[in-house]
């Protein structure tokens, strides 16, 4: 354990040690803020414009999350169907891969045609981003399952559904939990994406404002919450991961952070 | 105990008669291959896995099959389990086409096969989750009847206490003493085991061979043991089939009704060794096409 608290340690010693020679070069340099700020100016207009910016914190948040939820949902609901089914699985994979290598960006002037600028695309651009990688990864789990386990199920005459339920769906689980921590990641993209083409609200669309009006500090601000809320949440799946398919890692140590 | 083991070897054509050991199997065959036949592929590629095969066994019979690699005797095994279909001829269990007749079939294989999330307990509960008539009490019984039921059975192989124990922090033979538990807990009527033994070390090996046929004995399923080990075969089975190279097919077929319960030292005895011997010939024999081992 001691090993793993120093490698803690390690990593917040790096962290703050990049923020500091940061900080060193531009007033070494004497770089302009309206280049790079220093990471003390950033945190200083954090702190000053808190109360503007946490609105729209919570509006990325909350596309990002509706977004994230309804596309697990339905991505969910894919991958069982491909990965229980292997004429669906063989059928059906083309069609996946030629939408998954679409860039998604692409997709955002569509939904914004459709349904007008604001929330709806943002939560529609991060569902479709967080789709994938649940569908491969649940798909993938369910067709991996031992032959020997199928056949053990298959002499008690257990019902296709017996075997999903009982052996497919928890084999499948930590390719479905790995996947959400991709998902979930991807799902900001998505949203901050569309906020930045279309919204008037959410900290894409602070960036975008401000880095028209050169309020570069602003703009790095929006940075640091975006990287913090992408933490947090990565954070949060890796620990619902490793309390519930702790099975599958028994091995290796998984530290988060 | 050894001065008292009497071997009696019936040299006989693969047609099933009784022998002491065995229940009147021209009665009732329990498990019956008829003119059976299993390819794969297609035309070019066409592989015979098993020649036309006729194989009768006696309900409470405990037979093994012998043979080399690659000669068909877990298709064998997979087709009386309704895993695998028959290209042609048919398979009968319980006296009707196999998968017809509701007859409870518990499996082992050398891969233990438990599944890692869940306790030991619970894998060995499987079968009663999923096959009736358990399947119906298992919400209510689960905590209770069932509970017991899984114990009892853990501890007559040896893994008192490691219910709670999940598939990682089991060794090998413990994880196979498991998997033969859930072969039996759902109490099969047929009991079909691909080389359960196979992977583990001698003792462990020997051990669970006493522990087997204590089972058998008290339970009495009908059972078919697919093995590489000659002394295995003969020290747990009532009948040894031995099996030509692919295509597979039966060239001999023996009653071996030495007394129970039999112990390790009747498989050093010059009987014994003479039979081994002999089944042991008989496979070199029947893959002469390959290079001989001799």
């Amino acid at each position: 354990m001691n090993s793993n608290v120093n490698r803690k340690i390690a990593s917040a010693v790096l962290i703050v040690g990049l923020f500091a020679v940061w900080e060193v070069l531009c007033l070494a340099f004497g770089v302009s803020d309206t280049v790079l700020p220093r990471p003390s100016q950033i945190f200083v207009t954090l702190w000053q414009r808190f109360p503007a910016l946490w609105p729209h914190t919570l509006q990325t948040l909350y596309t990002t999350m509706l977004g994230f939820v309804l596309g697990v949902g339905i991505g969910v609901l894919i991958g069982v169907l491909i990965g229980w089914s292997k004429l669906a699985y063989d059928v059906a994979y083309p069609l996946l891969v030629g939408f998954s290598s679409v860039p998604k960006v692409a997709v955002v002037p569509i939904f914004v045609l459709y349904f007008g600028a604001g929330t709806v695309p943002a939560v529609l651009t991060a569902l479709i981003m967080s789709i994938f990688p649940v569908v491969v990864n649940v798909a993938t789990g369910l067709a991996t399952t031992e032959p020997e386990l199928e056949d053990v199920m298959k002499t008690l005459r257990a019902t296709k559904f017996d075997i999903l339920w009982n052996v497919g769906l928890p084999r499948a689980m930590p390719y479905f939990f790995a996947s959400l921590k991709v998902a979930v990641t991807l799902a900001f993209v998505g949203s901050v994406i569309s906020e930045t083409v279309a919204s008037n609200r959410g900290i894409g669309n602070v960036m975008m404002i401000a880095s028209a009006s050169f309020d570069v500090p602003l703009v790095f601000a929006g940075l640091f919450i975006l990287a913090a809320l992408g933490i947090i949440l990565y954070g949060v799946f890796s620990l619902i991961e490793s309390r519930i398919t702790g099975w599958a890692h028994r091995k290796t140590e998984f530290a988060m952070g | 105990m050894t001065s008292g083991t009497n071997v009696v070897l019936i040299e006989r054509q693969p047609e099933p008669s009784s022998g002491e050991a065995v229940p009147p199997s021209h009665v009732d065959s329990y498990v019956e291959l008829e003119r059976t036949t299993v390819t794969y592929g297609r035309a070019p590629n066409l592989v015979h896995a098993l020649s036309e095969t006729n194989l009768r066994i006696a309900k409470g019979d405990f037979v093994a099959l012998v043979g080399p690699s690659g000669c068909g005797k877990s298709t064998i095994l997979k087709m009386v389990g309704g895993i695998l279909r028959a290209s042609s001829g048919f398979v009968y269990v319980a006296g009707r086409e196999v998968g017809a007749e509701p007859v409870r079939i518990g499996m082992a294989f050398q891969n233990p096969t438990m599944l890692p999330w869940l306790s030991i307990r619970d894998n060995v509960m499987m079968p009663l989750k999923i096959v009736p008539p358990f399947r119906g009490q298992y919400r209510k019984k689960r905590k209770g009847e069932f509970r017991d039921r899984v114990e009892a059975l853990l501890a007559q192989v040896g893994l008192k206490g490691f219910g709670d124990k999940h598939p990682w922090q089991l060794s090998g033979g413990m994880l196979q003493r498991a998997s033969l538990c859930r072969a039996l807990v759902h109490d099969p009527q047929l009991l079909l085991l691909d080389e359960p033994f196979g992977a583990l070390d001698q003792f462990t090996r020997e051990e669970l061979w006493s522990i087997m046929q204590q089972l058998w004995m008290t339970r009495r399923p009908t059972v078919l043991l697919v093995t590489h080990d000659l002394r295995e075969a003969g020290y747990l089975a009532n009948r040894i089939c031995v099996m030509s190279a692919r295509p597979g097919r039966i060239v001999d077929d023996r009653v071996f009704d030495a007394p129970r319960p039999r112990n390790l030292a009747m498989t050093y005895e010059p009987d014994f060794v003479a039979m081994t011997q002999r089944l042991r010939e008989l496979i070199v024999e029947a893959r002469s096409d390959e290079p001989a081992v001799a």
